[in-house]
């Protein structure tokens, strides 16, 4: 169904018109949205979209994205927002299907850079083989809204037998890593102009269910996944402690950094353990499954350099320690307050 | 890390330690202050506390600037940052402690005051340059490290004629405080902390060279290592002193030598020099009054000065009266030894200047090694 | 005391430079180290190079720690 009338995609701005639920608005859904989405749920052009489900167990997710800036070496708030929320019903151990996706445009964003998220996400959906069926627009003054934020709900099976849950951890299970630490936090830092950091280092962001696949394949009861966001492996593993009533053991020669991530990290005062990724995930197994998962990893693009970095240890007080380089002994403890560049 | 890398060799690390528990005598027991709050920093996040002699103490020293500023200075940051048409840069350490009633440059921007986070004082310059209508202050804190860029940043404003550019300046010395550990103050009546050695700050000594340390030596008897930050640079810089402790002497000696020129920074020391004056007097948070201790600016940049172009409140404000951050910074005291430790005062809601910041005694203790309810060191 | 970091000097002009810090780049002010060139390794903090690295001193402060952890080829340690 198209509307006529034309938007000027290339020098256009989105304005309060878009919002109001006239002709303009129906333009932009269709110029913008519904163009780049192309499914046939989308296309019948109701505000619910309907299916079919077979059943079983189902799991549903929502995230909201509020990334600044809204494009950043390696990716933009677009894939981010596809990948993000297929990754926490991956974690669920779910095969994702369907998302939805909510805008909230600020009056003044270009249509050009529109179109480039819209167009992002897209081609991330097709990645990860889930489509965009349902969504919504919505437009705010200008200084409201940081340029552009986006909400995605998703909806996943989970196949028989595969159960993974954050209270499942036990003592004497691996810790292991998708990956190298830190990569989507630098990208971001890097893009700060303030910082004036130019570090080479891109965005990790990317759908980890093809990953996840592989990983339930070779070892359907691992018992936790948990993809790192803010607050790095750092915040992962306390929530995980907390909520398995369990100590863990972290080994600092085993985590996966890059050499530039970790020079970024030396010269803003960071740990790379509280830094952020969006392409990455913890994987706590049975002591049984740890090979078996590692090998499965490695075979994936997305888990090549996957290194097994611990255990859970059997400690009431649910801290997370680390056996430092030289055979000392720290904590890993949650990030307090915002991640600051120190000086001293 | 090239010059990183090499000085986290960890088979080396194990090497140190055996030698540091070889010649540690075992009938006598070691303390040493690291100043630096990077240097306790660094021992902490690697965990090298386990790597000592069970009967060889780490004192930790008041070498961190955010946690010595007093909560009346910070005070007058805030209100400045809350005045219209005025924007406050400050460095990132700062933005999250804590003044009077909870207020902070975070709570204040949240509220609507103009507070730009800068990691180099030439922003705030170019912030000046950019705006010419705002007035734009430069809260300046830190040892001599991060004077000479304040010292740069004046100096630029300066050849530029930036009007709407001044220094609200808080930077401190660090031999005046080292002195005050050594020597303590007149009548203090309290415990006065025995220290055998000084770790001394590798950064603050690229500037200042080795040469003010001389006086510790040959007037107190305290042997210093001037050490760089890296883990081996540590070990070598406390076994560097547990030789000088066993062999009876007490000299300066320069670990860090690949950074550090006994002469320190003859350009950095001019420009310091010519831009800042010594303070008649300053109170350190947690020491008191340290005579020579603070700067302000020069006469000749008094037209910089934010103190002086602004009328700003001086406030007198106390710490928690459970709280004893003085007896931490002096050493005197462990952070677990404090009953407010780790239960009213944790990172996140900090009472205490050794909590405020990550470089603190408290805080790298308790993000570190909170699960250590005793002491480092064991008991005899 | 105070995070400073030793980095290589890519590109000098004037009174700043580009710093590398294993591959990550950052603009610094050479100011302070007015006899650092390209190719010299400097510390800095805060975005202001503070001093000169020198390497034949860091290769004997090796060579020390290397000895002191007993790794000497005589093997006996003092």
């Amino acid at each position: 169904m198209s509307v006529g009338g034309r938007l000027d995609l290339k020098h256009g701005r989105v304005d309060m018109t878009h919002g109001g639920g006239g002709r303009a608005m129906a333009r932009l859904i269709d110029g913008v949205f519904r163009d780049a989405f192309a499914n046939p749920r989308l296309a019948a052009g109701n505000d619910a979209a309907a299916f079919d489900w077979p059943g079983g167990r189902t799991v549903m997710t929502t995230d909201s994205y509020v990334v600044s800036p809204l494009a950043f070496p390696g990716g933009d708030i677009g894939a981010l927002a596809v990948n993000g929320t297929v990754n926490d019903l991956a974690t669920a151990g779910a095969v994702p299907v369907y998302l939805s996706a909510g805008f909230v445009l600020e009056e003044g964003l270009p249509l050009a850079a529109l179109c480039g998220y819209v167009h992002s996400m897209a081609r991330a959906a097709e990645a990860a083989g889930v489509e965009i069926v349902t969504g919504d627009t919505k437009v705010v003054e200008r200084g409201k809204a940081d340029g552009l934020y986006i909400n995605t709900a998703g909806i996943g099976r989970v196949p028989d037998g595969v159960g993974p849950s954050c209270d499942r951890a036990r003592p004497g299970d691996k810790l292991l890593v998708s990956g190298p630490l830190g990569d989507h936090g630098v990208a971001i830092l890097s893009a700060r102009a303030d910082l004036a950091l130019d570090a080479g280092i891109v965005s990790d962001t990317a759908a980890l269910n093809g990953l996840v696949a592989e990983m339930v394949a070779a070892a359907p009861d691992v018992r936790v996944l948990r993809d790192l966001t803010r607050g790095g492996l750092a915040a992962a593993c306390n929530e995980l402690a907390q909520a398995s009533g369990v100590g863990m053991t972290l080994d600092q020669a085993a985590l996966p950094v890059r050499r530039e991530v970790a020079a970024a990290c030396e010269v803003l005062g960071l740990d790379p353990v509280h830094v952020a990724n969006e392409g990455r995930l913890l994987a706590i197994a049975a002591p049984g499954d740890a090979d078996a998962l590692l090998a499965a990893m490695r075979a994936h693009p997305l888990g090549r350099e996957a290194a097994l970095v611990g255990e859970v240890t059997d400690d009431d007080r649910r801290l997370v320690e680390m056996r430092t380089a030289f055979g000392g002994r720290r904590l890993v403890d949650w990030l307090n307050g915002e991640q600051l560049p120190r000086i001293c | 890390m090239k010059w990183t890398q090499e000085f986290r060799d960890g088979s080396l690390a194990q090497g140190l330690a055996e030698a540091l528990a070889a010649e540690a005598d075992p009938d006598r027991r070691y303390a040493f202050m690291e100043f630096c709050g990077g240097h306790t920093h660094a021992l902490y996040e690697h965990g090298l506390l386990d790597l000592l002699p069970g009967n060889l103490r780490m004192v930790h020293g008041p070498g961190c600037p955010v946690c010595v500023l007093p909560i009346g200075r910070l005070e007058q940051a805030i209100d400045l940052a809350k005045r219209p048409g005025v924007t406050l840069c400050a460095y990132g350490d700062v933005l999250r402690v804590p003044a009077s009633k909870g207020r902070s440059l975070q709570s204040a921007r949240a509220e609507g005051a103009e507070v730009r986070m800068i990691t180099s004082a030439l922003e705030a310059v170019a912030l000046a340059r950019q705006q010419p209508e705002r007035e734009v202050v430069l809260f300046a804190i830190g040892f001599e490290t991060t004077t000479p860029p304040t010292a740069l940043a004046v100096e630029q404003a300066a050849g530029e004629g930036l009007a709407n550019f001044s220094v609200l300046c808080n930077h401190v010395l660090t031999p005046a405080a080292m002195r005050r550990i050594l020597a303590g103050t007149e009548g203090a009546g309290t415990r006065e902390v025995a220290i055998d050695g000084l770790v001394g700050p590798g950064h603050v000594s690229t500037v200042i060279g080795t040469q003010p340390y001389e006086t510790f030596a040959r007037d107190f008897g305290c042997p210093v290592a001037v050490a760089g930050f890296e883990p081996l640079d540590l070990l070598q810089a406390i076994l560097m002193l547990l030789r000088q402790v066993n062999a009876g002497r007490a000299a300066v000696e320069l670990q860090y030598g690949r950074a550090v020129r006994p002469e320190g920074n003859r350009t950095a020391l001019d420009l310091m020099a010519r831009v800042f004056a010594l303070r008649d007097r300053f109170e350190w948070r947690g020491l008191g009054e340290v005579p020579q201790s603070a700067l302000t600016l020069a006469e000749a940049y008094a037209g910089f000065d934010a103190e002086r172009r602004f009328d700003l409140p001086e406030a007198q404000v106390q710490d928690n009266p459970a709280c004893i951050c003085g007896d931490v910074l002096r050493g005197a005291a462990d952070p677990p030894d404090c009953k407010l430790f780790a239960s009213a005062c944790t990172p996140d809601r900090p009472l205490g200047s050794c909590m405020v910041s990550p470089e603190g005694a408290c805080a790298a203790h308790y993000a570190y090694r909170r699960f250590d309810a005793r002491r480092e060191a064991a008991a005899p | 005391m105070c995070l400073a970091v030793p980095g290589l000097i890519v590109a000098k002009s004037g009174d700043t430079g580009t710093v590398s810090f294993d591959g990550v780049r950052q603009d610094c002010s050479l100011a302070l180290v007015p006899e650092a060139e390209a190719g010299d390794y400097v510390i800095v903090h805060v975005g202001f190079a503070l001093s000169r690295l020198d390497p034949d001193e860091a290769e004997r402060t090796l060579a020390l720690l290397r000895e002191a952890a007993g790794e000497t080829g005589a093997g006996a340690r003092p």
